[in-house]
């Protein structure tokens, strides 16, 4: 593989990588989010802090962690905080810019779904992990950023459980229940990026990747998917980004195969 | 005040046939091998409570000692599912398990208000989520007196017994942990009795500043069982074993895997 040659999962964590700015406070999930946020701090964001909800704070790993207790996590963090202190002190009174959540469903309003899928609650078609910390992060960080990939399994009309919230049903959801954050901003995908409608909050398509068909997008996406007129289309990864990324992966315990809170 | 016994006696002592046991232990100090002694001695009935499930919980529910989970994140962390914990809520193999279910915020808030002598903890969460409307037992709305806020209770979480690992104890019985720390301390706090298997039994346990020290006093049995973490890790002693992570996945995904696995463990 050449250097400008890449994959649709490595356009995705460098797009999410991007969000991400200098001296941000980024409290990451495992996985994909984990990738992106190790990415974005080992190129243009070498301030970016890194929380992890095994209470390390300012974690620094120089390879990918598996879980999000490996020991690199702990050894290179500023702090080491308890489970509770993580989420009662940092995470709960909004000291938390970003967080940074995957999803096994998300719904055009942004909510996520990490619990059951198909049947009911007791007896599901498929059960999932669960909540973790994403319901507090999806709550009281001040923004919120989804990585996910994009098939019209996991893009739906409504998700089958809301494990964490996003704009609910609508408007004014957020403030009738009193979540802190201001929700998600971006959901980043495989093929491109989605972000709220400023009227509806509807997931409206933004940005796509270079190659992207628009109508491929739609189609793997469970709900009437709007199109941005002004669509960007997304900048591929440098051979900077790129090295970066194959760098990290190739001393990774880091996996790619999944997220979760 | 802590008593220093071999393993198999710490778990005959505390854990018995229908109790609340709380293994903790945050990615790392996870107890597996005070786990795989709870299946050795065959315990049946248990409420199993635990932040993230993780490996060990999928083995002592596949080996059906558990009809009760309290958790928040049930995964193989990195790598994937926990599949004897979905076999055992979805089919209910080997036994029904009954599931009841938080955010890690709700949990560790659990343990807190456990280890503080409250009824319940408060903290602003589960507005709006599935985990609320399910009209769990364990969670309320509650307004606050001041300012008028709606904000969620959650009940205390007792355990009849806390099993945890660390790194440290002395010939006493105090015990010393550091590096993620988790929520074990709330865990032996918020517990009638405790077991805590140690990497070493030291003559003097050198002061550490970022450690937790649990006194002899809050712990009921000490039992010394080097990397009796594994394959999670004790920061100091041993690395986390990712690739067992990866491997148990073949494993749990096959009944028959699985029970051969179990025959090498009892």
């Amino acid at each position: 593989m050449s250097d400008c040659d890449y994959t649709a999962d490595e356009m995705m964590a460098v797009s999410a990588a991007r969000a991400l700015h200098d001296q941000m406070t980024c409290f990451v999930g495992i996985g994909l989010p984990s990738t992106a946020a190790n990415l974005a701090r080992a190129t243009h964001a070498p301030g970016l802090v890194l929380i992890y909800e095994s209470g390390t704070i300012g974690a620094k790993p120089g390879s990918l962690p598996l879980s999000i207790g490996d020991g690199i996590l702990a050894v290179t963090a500023d702090a080491v905080v308890s489970v509770p202190e993580i989420f009662n002190y940092w995470l709960q009174p909004g000291r938390i810019d970003v967080g940074f959540l995957g999803a096994a469903q998300v719904d055009k309003f942004g909510n996520i779904n990490t619990t059951v899928i198909g049947g009911d609650y007791g007896k599901p078609k498929v059960r999932l992990p669960g909540a973790g910390g994403a319901p507090e992060i999806a709550a009281s960080c001040r923004e919120v950023i989804v990585i996910v990939r994009q098939s019209n399994r996991s893009f739906v009309e409504r998700v089958d459980f809301v494990t964490s919230v996003g704009y609910g049903s609508g408007p004014g959801d957020r403030e009738r229940l009193g979540l802190t954050g201001a929700g998600p901003q971006k959901i980043i995908t495989d093929l491109g990026v989605m972000t709220p409608d400023p009227a509806t909050l509807e997931f409206t398509l933004t940005g796509v990747y270079p190659g992207t068909d628009i109508a491929a997008v739609r189609e793997r996406t469970g709900w009437d998917l709007a199109v941005a007129p002004d669509l960007e289309i997304i900048t591929p990864p440098s051979a900077i980004e790129l090295a970066a990324l194959r760098e990290l992966q190739s001393r990774g315990g880091g996996s790619q195969s999944r997220s979760d809170g | 005040m802590a008593q220093i016994v071999p393993l198999a006696e710490a778990v005959r002592l505390a854990v018995h046939d229908g109790d609340a046991v709380a293994m903790e232990g945050f990615t790392h100090l996870i107890p597996f091998a005070a786990g795989h002694e709870v299946i050795r001695q065959g315990r049946r009935d248990l409420t199993l409570i635990r932040m993230t499930p993780d490996l060990i919980y999928d083995q002592l529910i596949g080996a059906g000692c558990a009809r009760k989970l309290v958790f928040s994140w049930g995964g193989n962390p990195g790598v994937g599912s926990l599949h004897r914990f979905r076999d055992a809520v979805e089919h209910g193999w080997p036994v029904p398990l009954e599931l009841e279910e938080h955010s890690h915020a709700g949990m560790a808030n659990r343990y807190v208000a456990g280890a503080s002598g409250l009824p319940f903890a408060v903290l602003r969460g589960y507005a709006g989520t599935g985990l609320a409307a399910a009209g769990s037992p364990s969670i309320r709305p509650i307004t606050c007196p001041f300012t008028g806020e709606t904000l969620s209770a959650v009940a205390a979480l007792r355990p009849d017994v806390a099993i945890i690992h660390a790194q440290r104890a002395d010939r006493a019985g105090n015990v010393q942990l550091w590096g993620i720390i988790g929520v074990q301390k709330e865990a032996v706090l918020s517990s009638e009795r405790s077991v805590v298997t140690v990497e070493e039994i030291v003559d003097v346990l050198d002061p550490r500043p970022d450690a937790v020290v649990l006194p002899a006093w809050t712990v009921s049995y000490v039992a010394q069982v080097p990397d009796g973490a594994h394959p999670s890790y004790a920061l100091g002693y041993s690395s986390r074993d990712n690739d067992y992570y990866a491997k148990w996945d073949a494993i749990s995904r096959d009944r028959e895997a699985f029970l051969e696995w179990l025959e090498d463990v009892r």
